[in-house]
């Protein structure tokens, strides 16, 4: 027989499905926020994206010399520096997303052991380290040389706000966050392509929706409850972190529950909290309290418990 | 009304345009024929001829010894040359009978022993028995052993999985669209063991022509019913078949009779029909030989212990030198590196790829999408268990149901960073019974 023979076990087939193939659908689909952050913004976010997204695959590759494992190819990193970007005010200084990406890559995910062993999303992490360290920098949502409050915070501050605007992303706030129109496009890319789907999302906003119209004091205002929904970083959060697969229960029952605490969290934070902020924080508590759930909502194996079911 | 299936599943390339519309065509051998002593579970078949006998096709040459065994018969004249170890397809040595084919076929003469309607149960289960019948799908379970439960009144219903769920195989199908009645016939010997029983025919709906034909043979008959089911894989596995027929549901510590079932495969239930209503042993199966490097992909009727070397040149041989060629389906099938095995009673087929595209996809970090546990027909979480594995953590590998997996292989195919997932289960699950076998 030749040597050219190959023997495995069985199955011998594989599908076309790739780790890099779906970040690079991520790194897709994120597109629209992040075109529309450069149009609203400027040049400048694009330049944030880049030095974020370069610092990420940077401290990447060069953590791949240590370790001796290049696993840049798998653009997990260029996911990390992009989403970081998008959760960055445009008027930040250049080596914020350094600090950023350096410490999303390399304390949060490579010391932990790199892709799928990190506990918390890089990104959001990486977002939070820098909003405790550089509260001014990272609150200052001036652009245009306008400096103005973001929809949240004057809805928070009993002002009322243009939803239009916000659907579009005509307001201040992060590069990614504001327009609502370009994240759901992009959201409803990876749906269509079976990359994420609406368990997160779905029963995260709707639980968000639900805790603010019971205690968000304005009742079932729909005014305000489409500000909340298509303010801050709610949608960026609730479509593409919250639905990161390394750092959500991997149980189905514990990706609804996932969903449930963090709209919980998100409504506390926003209604009770200093910020009008709350959904990175509240994203990064449900990533701790992942082992947890999917503890909670383990699968039964089929045919374990229960009796005959007749159809 | 929803469509019978299970949750979970993959649907892979099927490959069945390759072979489905090629009539069975007749094989035979040349030279020697191989006939391994262990074709089924269960103790292996005892010797009755020796070195320099002559044999008639249809002639027994081993007996069982055991209640779960089964006999082997010659499937040609001819002689004796040896009774030794050869390799199967396995890889292993496995004692055999060696035959040197005269290429005369001269038959014993088969008749059957009475009519269908003067056979008692018990005649009916011991022809079986000495026909040598085993599940042809696969798994090589002697029929009569399966057709014997505990409490044949509690048997509710007989499933023929006619699924053919397995890329590439088109076996089952020929068979179905050229013999139906003799697949009906067998289902009609067996509702007579058991009195209460329905018979089912369960058809994967990517088969509508068959399911048409069964239904039209089947209008008179009130014990027997078609069902189409959802075409996915795997839908012939026991369990899932059991639960999308009858919603009755098995874990891997039960026998689809613990829930009143008997699942037996197409060409199980022909050999029923053949032994019971015209008296021919087990000697004889349609086997697929297809895939890209085939150059003429067809279902062949294959004489049980012909060699695959023989069967590859009859299809036409290789078109390109294959990089894998696979003895059954490239789902359950094994990978095998010798052309000149024998076929025995559970080769399904024999597919020769030009890729393998297992070698070319090295694994990389699992990153929890959790895809494996999705299609995981088992609702196991795969990526966990082979975790569990990798540590020979058998605690954590059996809280998390590790004995479950029925290792179709779903989790390795749809994981994206193309982890051994169903490898790595596979090895732990054979320590952990390997230990509570001692």
């Amino acid at each position: 027989m030749s040597d050219s023979m190959k023997i495995s076990s069985n199955p011998h087939v594989r599908s076309k499905a790739t780790v890099s193939g779906i970040m690079a659908a991520v790194v897709v689909a994120l597109m629209p926020a992040a075109g529309y952050g450069i149009y609203h913004f400027g040049p400048r976010a694009l330049e944030l994206i880049l030095i974020s997204i370069v610092s990420t695959v940077g401290t990447e590759f060069l953590f791949g010399l240590i370790r001796k494992k290049e696993t840049v190819g798998d653009l997990s990193a260029v996911v990390t520096g992009l989403l970081l970007a998008l959760n960055l005010p445009v008027s930040v200084p250049w080596w914020l997303p350094v600090i950023g990406g350096v410490f999303a890559i390399l304390v949060v995910k490579e010391l932990f052991g790199g892709l799928g062993q990190n506990f918390m999303n890089p990104a959001l992490a990486a977002r939070c380290f820098l909003l405790i360290s550089f509260p001014a920098l990272m609150t200052d949502f001036s652009y245009d040389a306008v400096t103005g409050p973001t929809p949240l915070a004057a809805l928070k501050a009993g002002e009322s706000v243009n939803v239009l605007d916000m659907i579009v992303g005509r307001t201040a706030g992060t590069i990614g966050e504001t327009s609502l129109i370009a994240i759901v496009a992009g959201a409803c890319f990876l749906i269509l392509l079976g990359i994420i789907d609406l368990r997160i999302p779905g029963s995260y906003l709707i639980t968000f929706l639900l805790f603010e119209a019971v205690f968000g004091r304005h009742g079932f205002d729909p005014a305000y409850l489409s500000a909340q929904l298509a303010g801050g970083g709610l949608m960026l959060g609730a479509f593409f972190m919250a639905t990161d697969y390394v750092t959500r229960p991997i149980t189905i029952g514990g990706q609804y529950l996932f969903g449930i605490f963090l709209g919980l969290m998100t409504g506390i934070f926003r209604i009770y909290g200093p910020g009008a902020e709350g959904v990175s924080y509240a994203i990064i508590l449900g990533n701790l309290l992942v082992p947890l759930i999917e503890k909670i909502t383990w699968p039964t194996a089929f045919g374990k418990g229960g009796g005959r079911r007749e159809k | 009304m929803a469509k019978l299936t299970f949750t979970g599943g993959i649907h892979p390339y099927d490959g069945k345009e390759l072979s489905k519309d090629k009539p069975i065509l007749d094989f035979l051998p040349k030279g020697e024929m191989v006939y391994l002593l262990s074709q089924h579970i269960g103790a292996p078949a005892r010797p009755v001829v020796k070195k320099g006998d002559s044999v008639l096709v249809g002639q027994k040459i081993a007996e069982s010894v055991a209640f779960v065994s089964a006999p082997v018969h010659s499937s040609v004249s001819g002689t004796v040359k040896a009774i030794e170890p050869r390799r199967a397809v396995s890889g292993d040595m496995v004692q055999s009978i060696v035959i040197e084919n005269d290429e005369m076929y001269d038959e014993v003469g088969f008749y059957p022993e009475a009519p269908l309607e003067k056979l008692s149960k018990t005649d009916i289960i011991d022809i079986i028995k000495e026909a040598g019948i085993v599940g042809m799908g696969g798994a090589g379970f002697p029929t009569h052993v399966k057709l014997s439960p505990k409490d044949p009144r509690k048997i509710d219903y007989i499933i023929a999985n006619c699924a053919e769920c397995e890329p590439y195989l088109t076996s089952d199908y020929r068979r179905m669209m050229e013999e139906p009645e003799k697949l009906i016939g067998g289902m009609k010997v067996i509702l007579k063991l058991f009195d209460k029983a329905l018979g089912i025919l369960a058809i994967e709906d990517n088969k509508p022509d068959c399911i048409r034909i069964m239904k039209e043979l089947t209008k008179n008959e009130n014990r027997i019913v078609v069902k189409a089911l959802k075409t996915k894989y795997p839908q012939g596995a026991e369990r899932q078949i059991v639960y999308a027929t009858t919603g009755r549901k098995i874990n891997s510590s039960m026998l689809p009779a613990d829930v009143g079932c008997i699942v037996n495969n197409v060409d199980t239930m022909v050999a029923v029909y053949r032994a019971v209503v015209e008296g021919i042993p087990s000697m004889e199966r349609i086997i697929t030989v297809t895939g890209d490097c085939i150059a003429r992909p067809r279902n062949y009727r294959v004489r049980i212990g012909s060699s695959y070397r023989q069967l590859v040149e009859e299809a036409g041989g290789f078109t390109v030198q294959p990089e894998k060629i696979i003895c059954g389906g490239p789902m359950m099938g094994v990978g095998i590196f010798d052309l000149d095995v024998p076929v025995t009673k559970t080769s399904t087929a024999l597919l020769a790829l030009s890729k393998d595209e297992v070698s070319l996809l090295a694994p990389s970090a699992c990153i929890n999408c959790g895809r494996c546990a999705q299609v995981c027909p088992g609702r196991v979480v795969p990526s966990r268990l082979a975790d569990a594995a990798e540590h020979f953590d058998e605690e954590t590998f059996l809280k998390y149901n590790g004995m479950e997996c029925c290792e179709c292989g779903c989790c390795s195919y749809i994981c994206p960073a193309k982890r051994q997932l169903t490898q790595e289960i596979k090895s732990m699950r054979k320590i952990i019974l390997a230990k509570r076998k001692k």
